[in-house]
């Protein structure tokens, strides 16, 4: 593979995301304007300027035609994805992490970290059809979580919500009441702060990645443990291949600590695993700092990284990819 | 194809030389069948000759390009925002010219742990093959027996410590020397068990240097290779520190000195993970 090097960013990259056709990919950093690339030849199609912030996640709508980002300006933004235009801000108290869009578009969750004295909370929104009749009004707000929330996402059907964090639980939340109805096993779960959670296409089970060096699939509807991928660094970002059975980790220990090691021993590779045998396919080197965001393209012939170090690598896979035998 | 040389005179004033008009136009040929496309283009070269370019390319359907209508819309889009205002030299996207490979954690299509099949025949040959001999250190029958353990080096460390140091070496050959000889101090039972210096004495001799091994060789892998030529005291691979791979060399020592000889002449050059091997006699450090 030649991997496609994207500087758009000066800072770190947090999040990455393509649109459901697989032809644009979103990139979110620490710098204040996420970006907009063609997924095939990497070129850059346009920024999105208008937050404060690091911005910490973006979702876009099922027809590309929204994005959703959530910065540490204390606010979210809708935007047009064709023009970049900002359609309109959620305000909040405290820096905005995490934002998912519902199935359909009409709902979505937006995460709020603790700050000044707030608890972290997980609020659900309308998005209007029509910017005009759009509001600020919280539908639903989550709260009573210790710890930051890093990911919140929608469970299968809109029913639920499920929140992960730096307090290392999975939970499911009841979409429509609030209701706390689930929450994962402390004994086979993670040690440490989730750092990332990525759904399966099929919304059956999703993927955590934990500080505490694992990786861990779960059940979307139960909360059960069904495998765990075993690495040597903290993982920062993980996704699911939504063709072949396989998953992608990516990592390294911590930033601070990044110039005092070897580049060799510093594990900035993205790891592939078997989804079902837990064993490791191989792993993906290039990135000059940890892995923060990792996105499979939808239709499983790519995958892009986004890297401590301020560059997007996109990959399309070798033909020899889609022959490895376990 | 040469023309008549265009005089200065017959140019036009301000036509900036640009004679294109002089020339024939382009031909498109094809594509064919098997997708061969050919394009005739005619251009001036740099002494005002008239040049046949023929350039022939291959289109291919990209079997895979199953673009929506929305995406290949979204493809004519303007760009937006810092996108509307890089030119071309911004170069914020380049194509690596590094080639990544998805680095496979031991070769495609070995196995983690062979075992071995073929045992040593050397040795196997020369013992007799006798059943009831089991060693305890590496619990391999009819081959040795356990004080002759060729791999009792390989085993623990906790183990080599309490055994009495004069019967440890490879070198032992039925020279029982306890009791009936002196023994250093620093070497006797229970000392202090800071004998490198004396190790290193003893594996310098029969001690094989083995140079240019891929990265995924180990010990066991090493043992695996050069038992064959006769009993084997110590392999060692050197290994990075820091990243945990082999640093491509190792050795190995023989309890027999003629074992060593017979396994550098078979070895030497022998091809091994793909790279060819280079054994020979590992010369002691200089102190």
């Amino acid at each position: 593979m030649r991997p496609i090097l994207m500087k758009g960013h000066e800072r770190p990259l947090t999040f990455l995301k393509y649109n459901r056709d697989g032809d644009l990919l979103f990139s979110c950093a620490k710098d204040h304007a996420p970006n907009v690339w063609y997924a095939d030849n990497g070129e850059r199609l346009g920024t999105y300027k208008g937050h404060n912030g690091a911005v910490w996640s973006c979702d876009v709508s099922r027809h590309s035609t929204r994005l959703l980002t959530g910065s540490a300006d204390q606010t979210a933004k809708l935007w047009d994805v064709k023009t970049g235009k900002e359609l309109f801000t959620f305000r909040f108290d405290a820096p905005a992490r995490s934002v998912d869009f519902a199935i359909g578009d009409r709902l979505a969750v937006i995460t709020t970290d603790s700050f000044m004295g707030n608890q972290p909370t997980a609020q659900v929104k309308r998005i209007a059809e029509d910017i005009e009749d759009q509001t600020e009004d919280s539908a639903l707000v989550i709260s009573g979580i210790t710890g930051r929330i890093n990911r919140a996402v929608w469970g299968p059907g809109n029913r639920t919500i499920i929140t992960a964090g730096e307090d290392a639980t999975i939970r499911i939340w009841d979409s429509e009441t609030g209701k706390l109805l689930n929450e994962s096993d402390k004994e086979v779960g993670h040690q440490k702060a989730i750092s990332s959670l990525s759904k399966s296409l099929d919304w059956s089970h999703f993927l955590t990645g934990s500080l505490d060096k694992s990786a861990k699939l779960w059940d979307a509807r139960t909360l059960t443990l069904i495998k765990t991928y075993v690495t040597e660094r903290p993982v920062n970002a993980v996704d699911i291949s939504p063709t072949l059975d396989h998953v992608v980790i990516g990592g390294g220990q911590d930033a601070m600590n990044v110039t005092m090691t070897d580049r060799r021993a510093g594990k900035f590779e993205a790891k592939f695993f078997h989804k079902i045998l837990q064993e490791e396919i191989g792993g993906v080197k290039g990135h000059f700092g940890p892995i923060n965001a990792l996105a499979f393209n939808p239709d499983g012939r790519s995958f892009s990284s986004g890297g401590e170090d301020g560059y997007v690598r996109l990959h399309h896979f070798d033909p020899d990819y889609f022959n490895i035998k376990m | 194809m040469a023309a008549g040389k265009i005089r200065w005179g017959e140019l036009e004033e301000d036509d900036g030389g640009d004679l294109d008009f002089l020339l024939p136009p382009r031909v498109v040929i094809g594509p064919d069948e098997n997708g061969i496309k050919k394009t005739i283009e005619y251009r001036f070269d740099d002494d005002g000759n008239k040049v046949k370019v023929t350039t022939t390319t291959r289109v291919r359907k990209l079997a895979r390009a199953r673009l929506s209508k929305a995406a290949i819309e979204r493809r004519s889009w303007g760009k937006f925002g810092d996108a509307a205002k890089e030119d071309a030299g911004s170069r914020l996207t380049m194509v690596s010219t590094e080639e990544i490979l998805l680095e496979r954690p031991r070769a495609p299509g070995s196995k983690a742990d062979e075992p071995s099949a073929s045992g040593d025949p050397l040795a196997m040959a020369s013992k007799g093959g006798a059943v009831l001999m089991v060693c305890r250190t590496c619990g391999k029958k009819g081959d040795h027996w356990t004080s002759k353990c060729p791999y009792k080096d390989l085993a623990g460390p906790a183990e080599t410590v309490d055994r009495p140091p004069t019967s440890d070496g490879p070198s032992a050959l039925g020279a029982s020397a306890k009791g009936s000889s002196y023994v250093p101090p620093r070497l006797r039972a229970g000392a202090p068990t800071d004998s490198g210096h004396d190790m290193r004495r003893r594996n310098d001799e029969n001690s094989v240097r083995v140079t240019n091994l891929s990265e995924d060789t180990r010990e066991p892998d090493l043992l695996e290779l050069f038992r064959t030529f006769g009993p084997v005291s110590r392999v060692y691979v050197a290994v990075d520190q820091k990243t945990g791979s082999s640093r491509g060399f190792g050795f190995v020592n023989f309890v027999h000195r003629e074992d060593a000889e017979k396994a550098i002449s078979k070895l030497n050059g022998y091809g091994y993970d793909n790279l060819i091997l280079r054994v020979e006699w590992a010369t002691p450090r200089p102190n």
